[in-house]
């Protein structure tokens, strides 16, 4: 499988007449959007605004972001299985609208998650800062329930990166990667002499709030299996979680795996990158141990000599990390883990629910439950009043003032446990 | 500018006695005494040994709250910039006092503390988040490395303005404390870079040790349920309606005390809420035991319930919380406690 991936390198975006893009500037007519995200039944309201890196503008509570893509060439649609049909994604040429993000808030379900603030010491913490985003904030009638509140507003938020991403379509990208997948009899025999590295990818899949989807598909019914690093790239798992913000992937962050990005850096040179093994990390210890035995046979069945293992929250799917790991380093296959830590405000707790000695290599992307004060912002997009019960906030978090005293894990993607950011701890 | 500094030793290193003064009270000498002298002379204008408390290991040891009560007092009018602990090599009961010194300086007071001892002396692993402690040989024999390594960490301490480096860089063990930085290099960059040396066997740092757990062994099963008060205890968030603890939905600093009446609905961030808030007994199960209690099959079911959220809660907060709720339950006369978790 080879996917083009397209780039269009945008700087600024601003509302007009039409979609189009000139000159790196993206323009979006409002209404038009609104109309297009629209049509479901259940909403009651939808507004659209932008946040620019450097805005004193704070967005509260953040559902997902989202990167706008089109399928250019190629078989099926992004998000397929979601918003485009079951045909199988990741061939082809996709474009993506680099620089912009849709994030998609609203009043939402149970506790509200996820903080980006566009300028000030926040904005170090979330990688959604530095991009140009357009706020859709939707609200749906209060005797929804919860779980429809929250599949309306996921869709809203996909329709509205599809239908900016179609303004990518005809252009000419500023820059073109090129991604290979091949059949494994041609990727072993490419590389006879190299070491065979594959990459363990954990998917949330606790519940509301808590899920992730391949093809539309809740990851909770899957069985771990194998999945092209180029079909992740066209919008195969895309997020269905905002719970604990810090360390949920945002659709925008699948999309951009940086782990995938990084193993084709040194693929057929270090190593032989031969794929990617979704799993899922369920609550039953049944299906704990299902999946890391899955996992397991997966890796087996490639002759893996080593993988990454990528996390996806924290406490509970620490136990399906740390079994991963063991049961791989087990069978002789080398891991290495990426995960976040909960050392508690004073940095003095152990930072994982679950360990082994075996997880002797493993890259932390810091203490979630270290304290940022956020400054009061001039405008708020969605519900600052959230402050005090996002996870992560406490009673009397939001301050009189409009300034916010919350743990970073408050902060979407402030802990990413895929190593999008640069945030790290280490002991003193 | 030169530190104010003051030493806490023992009656051996204080040249009042060995054993037989082990239970001396504090006493305290104006200037460096003992292994102070060397110190003192390497730290130059860094710093001066302004005080040396000299206290008795047993007295130390068997009444720790009067001896702590002595020295703060001391520590208090003073005012020391910072306090200098042992070296302690391997005598156990004097590293416990230089440990518990540096808790009450520590913690009670804000006054840095550096030390010294050898990395199995129980004092180490018992306080090392209260102050920096180099590593020694076993015994006293390694007081001439000791001197100059805790000289060279004072003068760096002075250097960095209190910001001292990681504890490789500077030359003290490890303190168990997880700081955030941010790196050059993104995390996934890090992971393949870590993957390359793993599997070419090159030498990598992993970024997290791993931590060592404490595990519980479960206590034997009760044989008289029938006559037993039981309790009900909970980290999956139960509380009255509206929360009126505000009991945070991670992170826990927090627990509530609850009549079992009044349970409404969850705190919990961590999962999924709707079920729990349709009906809390599916998470604090006390129509069951309620029925239990009713058949006999308990003796009784307590009448309050403890709960917190144990999403992304420290595990020293909890410790906390678990001291303090077993304490009441015991004084409450429950005999056994099911713990419900999410």
């Amino acid at each position: 499988m080879k996917l083009e991936l397209g780039k269009i390198l945008i700087d600024d975006v601003k509302f007009g007449d039409k979609i189009e893009v000139n000159d790196g500037v993206l323009t979006v007519n409002k209404d038009k959007l609104i109309e297009e995200v629209s049509e479901d039944s259940r909403i009651e309201s939808l507004d659209i605004e932008l946040a620019k890196p450097g805005d004193s503008v704070r967005i509260i509570p953040v559902k997902d972001v989202i990167e706008p893509r089109v399928k250019v060439d190629g078989p099926g649609d992004i998000f397929p299985g979601v918003l485009g049909g079951e045909e199988i994604v990741g061939l082809g040429r996709t474009h993506a609208l680099k620089g912009v993000g849709v994030v998609t808030t609203g009043e939402i379900v149970g506790f509200q998650e996820g903080i980006i603030d566009m300028s000030g010491p926040g904005a170090d913490y979330t990688p959604f800062s530095s991009l140009n985003n357009i706020v859709v904030t939707c609200e749906v009638d209060n005797d929804l329930a919860q779980s429809e509140y929250e599949e309306v507003s996921r869709m809203v938020g996909f329709k509205a990166a599809k239908y900016i991403g179609e303004a990518a379509k005809e252009l000419e990208p500023d820059e073109v990667e090129i991604f290979e997948h091949k059949p494994f009899p041609e990727a072993i025999a490419e590389y006879p002499n190299l070491l065979k590295v594959g990459y363990v990818y954990m998917l949330q899949t606790q519940g509301l709030l808590h899920d992730t989807y391949v093809y539309g598909v809740d990851a909770k019914q899957i069985l771990p299996t194998l999945i092209s690093p180029t079909e992740v790239m066209d919008g195969a798992i895309v997020s269905g979680n905002c719970v604990s913000a810090c360390d949920k992937n945002t659709t925008y962050v699948h999309l951009n795996n940086p782990i995938i990005k990084d193993l084709y850096e040194h693929h057929g040179e270090e190593y032989n990158f031969m794929g990617v093994i979704i799993t899922n990390e369920n609550v039953t210890l049944a299906d704990k141990e299902r999946s890391s035995n899955y996992v397991v046979k997966l890796a087996e069945q490639l002759g893996l000599d080593a993988v990454i293992i990528s996390q996806e929250g924290f406490g509970n799917p620490d136990a399906d990390l740390i079994m991963n790991c063991a049961k791989l380093e087990d069978k002789g296959i080398k891991t290495v883990l990426t995960t976040d830590e909960y050392a508690g405000r004073d940095g003095l707790s152990q930072s994982l629910a679950d360990a082994t000695p075996k997880a002797d290599a493993v890259v932390t992307a810091g203490n979630a439950n270290q304290t940022v004060t956020l400054p009061s912002m001039e405008k708020v997009i969605g519900h600052q009043k959230f402050a005090d019960v996002i996870a992560g906030g406490f009673d009397g978090s939001l301050n009189e003032d409009g300034t916010i005293t919350v743990e970073i894990q408050a902060i979407i993607g402030a802990t990413n446990e895929l190593g999008f950011g640069n945030l790290t701890a280490r002991e003193y | 500018m030169a530190l104010r500094i003051v030493h806490y030793i023992n009656q051996f290193f204080g040249q009042i006695g060995g054993e037989e003064k082990a239970h001396i009270s504090p006493q305290i000498e104006d200037g460096p005494i003992g292994p102070g002298n060397g110190i003192n002379a390497g730290l130059g204008d860094s710093g001066e040994i302004v005080k040396t408390i000299i206290c008795g290991d047993d007295y130390f040891n068997e009444n720790a709250e009067d001896a702590k009560a002595e020295i703060k007092e001391v520590l208090e009018e003073v005012e020391p910039d910072l306090v200098l602990a042992g070296p302690a090599f391997n005598a156990g009961r004097y590293g416990m006092a230089c440990g518990g010194v540096a808790e009450l300086a520590c913690d009670e007071l804000d006054i840095p503390v550096i030390s010294a001892m050898y990395p199995e002396n129980p004092g180490y692993e018992m306080y090392r988040n209260y102050a920096y402690m180099i590593e020694t040989s076993n015994s006293a024999a390694g007081m001439r490395e000791a001197i100059p390594n805790m000289v060279k960490l004072i003068k760096s301490y002075v250097k960095k303005d209190g910001k001292l480096g990681r504890p490789q860089e500077e030359g003290y063990m490890p303190r168990g404390l997880r700081k955030n930085m941010f790196t050059e290099k993104r995390g996934s960059t890090r992971a393949v870079e870590m993957l390359i040396k793993k599997i070419n066997g090159e030498v990598f740092e992993t970024e997290y040790p791993m931590p060592n757990f404490d595990r519980v062994a479960p206590v034997d099963p009760i044989e008289d349920l029938a006559n037993t008060k039981v309790a009900l205890v909970t980290s999956g968030g139960i509380v009255p309606d509206g929360n009126p603890d505000r009991v945070e939905s991670s992170s826990a600093s927090k627990y509530g005390e609850y009549k079992i009446t009044e349970m409404g609905e969850t705190a919990h961030g961590g999962y999924d809420p709707v079920y729990a808030n349709q009906d809390p007994n599916r998470v604090l199960p006390v129509d069951v035991l309620k029925d239990l209690e009713s058949e006999g099959v308990i003796g009784e079911l307590h009448e309050i319930y403890y709960s917190t959220v144990g999403n992304g809660t420290a595990v020293a907060s909890s410790k906390v919380f678990a001291q303090e709720i077993a304490e009441t339950l015991i004084n409450d006369g429950v005999q056994a406690v099911i713990l419900t978790s999410t």
